[in-house]
């Protein structure tokens, strides 16, 4: 008979610290909870087992909104970045997008550190197996070890551990990511509680050892000279930075691959999880797109105290010989030393219509789920998830509303309400067109949009709350000023004219002038003379308020009119099945997503316009017959 | 207060006088622009006065128009009501021009439901209500595609197609900045937003003469071959500038044309092919010309008076009594046989109009009995399919509006996230009308076409 014992008791136990599991563990404790996050391997916490990069498009505005919310994604890779670029300058402000090259081990260490030091929170090294369950309420874990302990409530953050199985040429066996040991009976008990459980894949390329490549044959793509910080607590950052490299892929790599098709795990059948669309494997790219003549690859450093370099765009399950063969047909890779081969692997995640917009398990009370375990891919959603996750695990134990994002609010929004109520059939990546409201949703705009929310869920510190109000007393304190300040034509049209735009016939104010396509804050100062020193980055943010006033005003009026459905809740105890006039479909659809408000009821797909009607109609009769 | 709805609340050329309604935020905005004798309205008190277009300033119809503010109304919202012509154009114009004004075309039933949500109505009523609204969800979407016309269909899918490939353009570019593919530039934006709005005025413009929907006045035009109907149809046809040549009908003798009379959608059969040299085929064309009557709002029978009426004719003619019938007396060119009395006496409630087809005399005689048939309304039609006119013809002039904005700011190089809106909600409109949901086109249409990824 296996002896069990308990370990010990906590408000909110979190399975698994990787991106998920860090902030979720750090948002609990930093309200107040006692709290554990447990780890199969402390060596994994917050790791990145595949790009060595925060940020990008989409991701970029995730991470912003995080650290806006008091997240500590931001924080740590302004710590630990070697490289920093802000994306899509050549467009406009809604989607410039901030990319950083992350010194891996150094971003791992601070992670730990900063959890090690968080008050109210424990890191633990150990395997959960089994989560335990009493009248559909979680109550704790189970440790491989026999030991358990107790919780209010539990987050589930497993990452690709859940279930994980890594494919190599026709070599496949049960491992985490990079080796590490999988989570293998948890899988096998999470299903055995009814979770509707799923499995996708994903991939990561080799690593190569820079002494063996010949950066002399690619492109340099250096950082940024001016860099933006991720966190808002940041005014200015300060590194010496690498740079990364481009090179292509030719005809001969094609053909190295292409007569290897045989030989890839991913066209062996052996492999049943769902890969993403938009992180194609090398064999895929060749395989779908065989017209294109070439394909571009990043090769990036994994770290300062490392030779090991990242070969971005080359992910592959093709067996190691194979590999070694088309990475060296490329050029400046000619003489790559491997250090890791490339991977495919696959693992065990839940379908995410069988969470509310809390991240609640519908069925199993004070259970919440994040991250890859969701259907997600990529860290900054994980990590957006762990956060959310973690504030609302936290409000379930006060007995307090959940905290949900409006996709009018955030892309942490967007990406939820996508998983709950879409739901998704393959690892579900954040996209700036997947939000309608991308204006709004500006990575510059993040605290405006989050902060003082944040704050009022105690969250976000009293420095940052302040720092924040007193960012918009600026702009806003710039803005009037601008308004008001109005320029003569004889101060203002050589400027104008050397600028391409056309001179003006009466005093005009600089707000007018700015809203100009070819003008902008910074290249009026020469007519501007009572124009006060501004903290970084915030003459951008008044240009943008100037600029895009019309536009952002017209996504509003849109915000305003949908907020009609998403202001009107739905009770939780309605039995669609009674209402008639709804379609059968919506009646199914309803009852199993549980939507709790109108506006989501509505994005459910099988739903329809007509169906949202017949509810008003129940909805408005039920309240008359309850006065 | 909701958006503005607005809605015909009358049945279409039955009665002497239509209402034109619209309840919610804006509907006194828009009356206010509208009615040339808002000022001097008071709330509550009918007012006579004139519906003026303000944008191009052309004199709709005189009318009887109300205002009345919330929230003592009928839908607890601001409600307009305005009293006109009873005709189908009359009450087509008002609506179009409350849509164009801002207001959005009302569900069916959607007037009742804001009354029972403002709790105008009683709680017995909500089952009633909901009845409105599955009638529409069972019948609704499904039978107003019906209703439009193959070529329409899918010349909307042809723009829409256009379109998406612009903004998976404009999404490739925003979302894959560092990828190995060409950005999207403004010459290749422009180029293909003017080329989608001219395709969307197009499309406008022959739906003013009516030629998009299947809406309209059904009109069958019967007799014996050589008669004059291809004359007819010819004469018809040159005067409506058809952009659609022939649309082959149900069955291999039938013709099926759409036109314009004075402003009001004809659509015209041509029950063609009839051959009687053999007594069976005879009984067949008979057959077959009261088939087509049967169908049709109003039937236009050609003779020939130049010969003796013959046994054929005076069987249409007792086949066609009881229906709607203009009769043409044509060949008046030639030496008449038939004189116009004895064909009324044949078909007294009949209306005859001699004329010579193939010179283009009576014609206009014609048209012109058509359209005070339309408009005394003797002759009716379905309301569902005047609204779903009214419904597409808005739809195309908000897409043609986004499209219209979208090259405005091209133009000017503002960034593509901020174009992309405008392109992205002509996409949606165009899509309403062929009942196409809002779905992931775009992401899915990106990952297909382009190779992008880590």
């Amino acid at each position: 008979m296996n002896m069990e014992y308990k370990m010990g008791s906590y408000n909110v136990i979190v399975v698994g610290a990787g991106h998920a599991g860090c902030e979720a563990a750090l948002a609990a404790a930093r309200m107040g909870m006692r709290t554990l996050i447990l780890a199969i391997n402390l060596e994994s916490v917050a790791m990145m087992p595949c790009n060595p990069a925060i940020g990008g498009t989409g991701k970029g505005h995730l991470v912003k909104e995080i650290d806006a919310l008091g997240g500590e994604m931001g924080i740590n890779i302004d710590k630990t970045f070697i490289q920093s670029r802000m994306l899509n300058t050549a467009k406009g402000p809604a989607v410039h997008s901030l990319r950083a090259q992350a010194d891996k081990n150094k971003y791992h260490l601070e992670m730990k550190k900063t959890l090690e030091r968080q008050e109210g929170l424990d890191l633990k090294q150990g395997e959960v197996t089994d989560i335990i369950i009493e009248d559909g309420i979680v109550r704790g874990v189970k440790m491989r070890t026999h030991g358990y302990y107790e919780a209010d409530a539990v987050i589930l953050a497993t990452g690709t551990f859940l279930g994980g199985k890594i494919f190599i040429g026709s070599s496949a066996y049960e491992s985490g990511p990079s080796g590490l040991a999988p989570s293998t009976i948890l899988a096998e008990n999470l299903k055995g509680h009814g979770l509707d459980m799923r499995r996708f894949k994903t991939g990561t390329p080799a690593r190569a050892l820079a002494s063996s490549l010949d950066f002399s044959k690619m492109q340099i793509q250096e950082g940024d000279e001016k860099i933006v910080p991720f966190s808002f607590l940041n005014d200015e950052l300060k590194a010496d930075q690498v740079p990364c490299y481009l090179t292509y892929t030719n005809e001969e790599t094609h053909r190295i691959i292409r007569e290897n098709f045989s030989r890839s795990a991913l066209f062996g059948g052996q492999i049943e999880g769902v890969g993403p669309r938009y992180c194609p494997s090398i064999e895929d790219k060749i395989n779908r797109f065989a017209d294109r003549k070439r394909h571009q690859l990043f090769v990036e450093p994994e770290g300062l105290d490392t030779e090991e370099m990242y070969i971005q765009g080359m992910s592959t399950s093709l067996p190691e010989d194979v590999q070694q063969q088309f990475y060296s047909s490329i050029e400046g890779l000619e003489n790559l030393e491997i250090s890791r081969p490339g991977y495919a692997i696959e693992y065990d995640c839940i379908d995410p219509q069988t969470l509310k917009a809390s991240l609640e398990h519908r069925q199993i009370e004070n259970l919440f789920c994040a991250g890859q375990f969701n259907g997600s891919s990529g860290y900054e959603e994980a990590a957006a998830q762990g956060l959310m996750a973690g504030i609302n695990s936290v409000l379930k134990i006060r007995g307090d509303e959940p905290f949900v994002l409006g996709r009018d609010e955030a892309y942490i929004g967007v990406l939820i309400d996508d998983l709950v109520f879409k739901g998704t059939n393959e690892p579900y990546r954040i996209m700036t067109s997947r939000a309608e409201y991308r204006l709004l949703l500006r990575q510059d705009n993040a605290d405006e949009r989050l902060t003082e929310k944040s704050y009022r869920l105690g969250l976000a510190t009293e420095e940052r709350y302040n720092k924040y109000l007193e960012k918009i007393r600026i702009i806003e304190e710039e803005i009037k000023r601008l308004e008001s300040t109005k320029v003569a034509p004889g101060d203002a049209n050589e400027l104008l004219e050397s600028c391409g735009t056309a001179p003006i016939s009466g005093k005009t104010a600089l707000s007018e002038l700015i809203k100009r396509p070819d003008l902008g804050y910074e290249v009026l100062a020469p007519i501007d003379s009572g124009r006060p020193e501004l903290p970084p980055l915030l003459g951008d943010q008044v240009e943008v308020r100037i600029k895009y006033e019309g536009y952002i005003g017209k996504q509003l009026e849109r915000v305003e009119k949908a907020k009609r459905l998403e202001s009107k809740k739905l009770p939780s105890n309605i039995c669609y099945g009674d209402i008639d006039g709804l379609r059968i479909e919506a009646r199914q659809k309803l009852d199993a997503l549980k939507p709790e408000t109108l506006g989501q009821a509505s994005r459910i797909s099988g739903v329809s316009p007509a169906d949202i009607n017949v509810l008003l109609i129940y909805m408005e009769s039920n309240r008359r017959k309850t006065e | 207060m909701e958006d503005t709805i607005a809605a015909v609340c009358t049945a279409y050329g039955e009665g002497g006088i239509g209402i034109v309604r619209m309840s919610g935020e804006n509907a006194r905005e828009i009356f206010s622009r509208i009615f040339s004798r808002f000022d001097s309205a008071e709330p509550r008190k009918l007012t006579y006065g004139e519906i003026v277009d303000p944008d191009s300033g052309e004199k709709i119809d005189e009318v009887l128009a109300v205002f009345m503010p919330a929230p003592h109304t009928y839908t607890t919202e601001d409600v307009v009501e305005i009293d006109c012509h009873g005709s189908i154009v009359s009450l087509r114009k008002i609506l179009s021009l409350c849509l164009s004004q801002g207001a959005r075309l009302a569900e069916k039933g959607e007037f009742t439901k804001r009354a029972f949500l403002g709790g105008r109505l009683d709680l017995s009523q909500a089952e009633a209500v909901i009845d409105i609204i599955k009638a529409k969800t069972d019948r609704g979407f499904g039978a107003a595609m019906n209703q439009l016309d193959g070529a329409l269909s899918k010349e909307i899918r042809n723009i829409r197609k256009e379109l998406l490939d612009i903004l998976v353009e404009v999404s490739v570019s925003i979302d894959y900045p560092d990828e190995d593919i060409e950005q999207v530039t403004y010459e290749k934006l422009e180029a293909g937003l003017v080329l989608a709005k001219e395709k969307v005025e197009t499309l406008l413009s022959s739906s003013s003469s009516g030629r998009i929907i299947r809406e309209g006045l059904d009109v069958a035009i019967i007799g014996k071959p050589n008669v004059g109907k291809s004359s007819l149809m010819n004469a018809l046809l040159k005067e409506s500038r058809a952009i659609v040549t022939d649309i082959p009908g149900t069955t291999r003798d039938t013709i099926q044309e759409s036109i314009s009379i004075d402003g009001i959608p004809v659509r015209l059969t041509d029950t063609a092919g009839i051959r009687t040299t053999e007594d069976e085929i005879e009984k067949i064309g008979i057959e077959r010309s009261k088939m087509s009557a049967d169908n049709s709002d109003l039937v236009i029978f050609i003779v020939d008076t130049s010969l003796p009426l013959s046994d054929e004719d005076r069987d249409i003619m007792k086949a066609l009594a009881g229906r709607k019938v203009i009769i043409l007396a044509n060949k008046q060119d030639l030496d008449t046989t038939v004189s116009l009395d004895e064909i009324s006496g044949l078909m007294p409630e009949a209306l005859v109009i001699p004329t010579s087809l193939s010179l283009g005399e009576g014609v206009r005689d014609m048209e012109e009995a058509i359209t005070s048939l339309v408009l005394e309304g003797k002759v009716s039609q379905d309301s569902s399919l005047l609204v779903t006119n009214v419904r597409h013809e808005s739809l195309l002039k908000s897409a043609r509006d986004a499209l219209a904005d979208a090259l405005a700011i091209t133009e000017i190089c503002e960034p593509p996230e901020i174009i992309e809106i405008d392109i992205n909600r002509a996409y949606e409109f165009l899509g309403e009308i062929i009942g196409e949901e809002v779905n992931d086109d775009i992401i899915n249409e990106v990952f297909r076409r382009f190779c992008l990824g880590k």
